[in-house]
């Protein structure tokens, strides 16, 4: 009791826990502005080549839960910028020479641009033409597309950094392309960006299932419903393919994290896929294993001998196993749910042409599916990094504050409180705004419909 | 500047104050943009009714989100731009920055909510707006009033930071109440006149305070300001300052009845002369404060990051920057004149 007490006010794991409550937090908007802002596009599109109604009026449902999601990623997006360096200085003084020009990067090239034609394209119709406000929907989601481009360069430079020299203790750039394309970004970035299209596939689907329950027939949820389950289902196999491709990516870079996701203790060939185990620490050891026989070595090396190295090859520098196994299991399993779901949904959609009760009842179980499966994935790869902050270069304990963990306590049991009422408040409100719209129909878009046709 | 021992010539002479000069106009874009909305959102409680409300909203939801962006560029500069300031200056700040950003968030989230949730939490979510308008404004003020003492953490230091809080929250009402005279008619217009003249004696109080104490804390900065023959180049500075609050004052008593008569002419007065008060109050600070981060103890070029990372992003703003304002122009034209109903 008393160790976990000394633990518990150690600064570096109160700043860790506050950065990692910060992220959370913070990561579940963008993954849903991002993907909805190329749905609102689609629909705005299709509205403006079809002129049928219906595509207008999706558009102004889900534009309404655009702007929530986005003032939530803003608020809780500028939290962020401040944390980088109260949280962390020591990263910025030792690799401050290629984060800050790719910070800054995003900020001059997205987040001006989304935030200002975010009014446009929220306020505009009626104010400007319809190509106008059509290229500021246009605008609002390259904007929320490219700022993923810049942080995720970023992010991907700190788990395979490239393309720099140290000099003093500083990292110094010698290839900007060698950052930005470092060899774990494609991966990451596609795997973040098929993330942020599921997430934003299931809500669609799940909100639109919803009113489809309430006997909300009306032909903008069919069309929303539709998007939703026909993306999803197209996704997600794309993504079980890029998520083996960055994981092959991880353990060619960062052999110790992969390790930890697949629970492997000892350095083997022919080593077994672990389905389910709990890692034991003390031990070095797995309890309770199942596992299906050589199978990891085949899939992590198209070998079913090839041999593939164990956390105890790694000495202490290693991530905690527990963690990183079993957030890597819950994605997987997430992703696979995904999977079935979206198939039999799309299924029933396009052979039945209907949805069954059950379907739909899934379906809106599974609104917030994509957060679980992201979360996870996150976890495991930011975990799985520890204990660097930057691979090789800077550990998470060099680069901490010496802001007094008072503090830290102090405005971490803010942050959580503020986090807990958002986070609550967004999701009832999401559903909230699903059953107005089932009452009260489409009242809210029909002034806006006036100014149009005058 | 041989006193720092610094060439301007070369890229690590001038680069580091090219930033200081990018940090700084984007703090004063960010004080003056988000000030207006963060004035607007601590009037809101003063409002009469839930149609004022809306309008008063109205009038800043095209534009806060841009507004707060500057505040990003501003710090995000400060943290690219002068890491080993940013540490330290962030670090003395930890708390009011914590308490900023909590409301910070609490207000742009309730923008949203008011009229998303069910209507009888409406009234909650205008209390929460207010409040984190209140809230971000006062910190902000506390953090300034941290600033130019030179983060005396002790309970003068406090007590003036608190007080420069205090007069900030006033001084962004001005800006707000001058931005609803600018963007509303009628009954609210006038409402806001009220406000704008119940906030005017605090905000000059604000700027006084803060002329008075900067010297104060640091001699060299006292023989800036006081020596001959800066005194006399440099008193046009307070001078123009206490003609704009006269201007003001004047404004605020003629605009009531020119309005009742249906003329808006002089409506935007109140809003111009407070943004030349934020220009030649930053104007003064910044003649002060250069070339220092932290008075008289971290300056700009001690703490800058090395030429070449600059020199990467420098690319960047010259090119970018131009197309920012441009849009954000754009922006304000889009939505020019007086403020209807937002419904979308």
């Amino acid at each position: 009791m008393e160790v976990l007490f000394m633990d518990a006010l150690d600064p570096v794991v109160l700043a860790r826990l506050q950065f990692a409550a910060n992220i959370t937090f913070h990561i579940l908007f963008p993954t849903i502005s991002i993907a909805l802002g190329w749905f609102l596009l689609f629909f705005k599109t299709r509205f403006v080549a079809t002129n049928e109604q219906h595509w207008m009026d999706a558009y102004q449902f889900w534009v309404k839960i655009f702007a929530l999601t986005f003032a939530l990623g803003v608020v809780s997006g500028i939290t962020m910028s401040f944390q980088f360096g109260t949280n962390w200085p020591g990263f910025m003084n030792t690799v401050g020479n290629v984060a800050g020009p790719l910070l800054a990067y995003e900020v001059l090239t997205a987040f001006f641009l989304e935030a200002t034609f975010l009014g446009i394209m929220l306020f505009g119709r009626g104010r400007v033409s319809e190509g106008v406000h059509t290229l500021a929907t246009w605008l609002v989601a390259l904007g929320t597309t490219a700022s993923a481009f810049w942080i995720l360069a970023l992010n991907s430079w700190m788990h395979t950094p490239a393309g720099f020299e140290m000099i003093n203790g500083q990292a110094h750039v010698t290839s900007w392309f060698e950052v930005i394309f470092n060899p774990s970004f494609p991966y990451r970035m596609t795997h973040m960006l098929i993330a942020s299209g599921l997430t934003g596939s299931f809500l669609l689907a799940g909100i639109s299932a919803y009113r489809w329950l309430k006997n909300d027939r009306s032909k903008d949820v069919m069309a929303a419903l539709r998007t939703g389950v026909m993306v999803a289902a197209v996704l997600i196999p794309v993504q079980i393919v890029v998520g083996d491709l960055h994981g092959l990516n991880t353990l060619k870079y960062q052999p110790a994290k992969l390790a930890a996701m697949e629970g492997i203790w000892e350095t083997q060939k022919g080593v077994p896929a672990v389905l389910f185990a709990i890692p034991d620490k003390a031990t070095q050891s797995n309890h309770y294993e199942i596992a299906i026989p050589k199978l990891a070595s085949f899939y992590l090396t198209h070998d079913w001998n090839g041999e593939v190295k164990g956390i105890k090859e790694f000495g202490d520098q290693h991530p905690p196993v527990g963690p990183v196994f079993w957030a890597f299991r819950i994605m997987v399993g997430m992703g696979l749910l995904m999977l079935a779901v979206s198939w039999f949904a799309s299924y029933e959609l396009k052979f039945k042409n209907a949805l069954s009760k059950r379907t739909a009842m899934v379906l809106v179980a599974m609104t917030f599916a994509g957060w679980v499966a992201l979360v996870s994935g996150w976890y495991v790869t930011e975990i799985g990094r520890q204990p660097w902050l930057v691979h090789g270069v800077l550990t998470t304990a060099q680069a901490a504050s010496k802001v007094p963990a008072g503090n830290i306590a102090l405005s971490l049991a803010m942050y959580l409180t503020l986090y807990a009422a958002l986070l609550s408040a967004y999701v009832s409100v999401v559903f909230y705004l699903a059953k107005k719209a089932v009452d009260g129909g489409h009242e809210a878009s029909t002034d806006l419909k006036g100014i149009r046709h005058a | 500047m041989h006193e720092f021992g610094v060439d301007l010539m070369s890229p690590g002479g001038w680069l580091p104050l090219a930033f200081a000069l990018v940090m700084a106009l984007s703090m004063l874009a960010y004080v003056i943009l988000d000030g207006y909305d963060l004035g607007v959102g601590a009037l809101l409680d003063s409002a009469d009714s839930v149609e004022q409300k809306d309008i008063m909203i109205a009038s800043i939801g095209p534009f806060w989100d841009a507004n707060e962006t500057w505040l990003v560029l501003g710090v995000g500069v400060l943290l690219v731009g002068f890491p080993m300031a940013h540490g330290v200056i962030l670090g003395a700040l930890y708390l009011p920055v914590a308490l900023m950003l909590v409301a910070l968030s609490l207000r742009g989230v309730a923008f949203d909510f008011r009229v998303k949730a069910k209507a009888q939490h409406r009234p909650l979510w205008d209390k929460t707006f207010y409040i984190g308008s209140l809230l971000a404004s006062w910190s902000q003020g506390f953090m300034l009033g941290q600033l130019i003492t030179g983060f005396q953490q002790d309970t003068a230091g406090y007590f003036f930071s608190a007080l420069i809080g205090f007069c900030l929250v006033f001084t962004y009402r001005l800006l707000g109440a001058g931005w609803l005279i600018m963007k509303t008619e009628g009954a609210l217009q006038m409402q806001a006149v009220e406000w704008a003249k119940s906030s005017l004696w605090l905000t000059a109080a604000g700027v006084f305070a803060i002329s008075v104490a900067t010297p104060l804390v640091s001699p060299r900065i006292f023989d800036k300001w006081f020596s001959f023959p800066n005194l006399l180049m440099l008193l046009p500075i307070p001078a123009m300052t206490l003609a704009l609050f006269l201007v003001i004052r004047r404004s605020l008593s003629r605009l009531p009845t020119r309005f009742a008569q249906g003329n808006q002419y002089g409506a935007g007065v109140p809003f111009a002369s407070t943004v030349g008060i934020f220009l030649l109050s930053f104007y003064g600070l910044a003649y002060s404060l250069f070339p220092w981060l932290v008075i008289d103890r971290i300056n700009i070029w001690q703490a800058a990051s090395s030429p070449e990372a600059l020199m990467v992003i420098f690319y960047g703003v010259v090119l970018v920057l131009p197309v920012i304002i441009g849009y954000t122009v754009f922006a304000y034209r889009v939505f020019w004149g007086k403020s209807t109903q937002l419904r979308y």
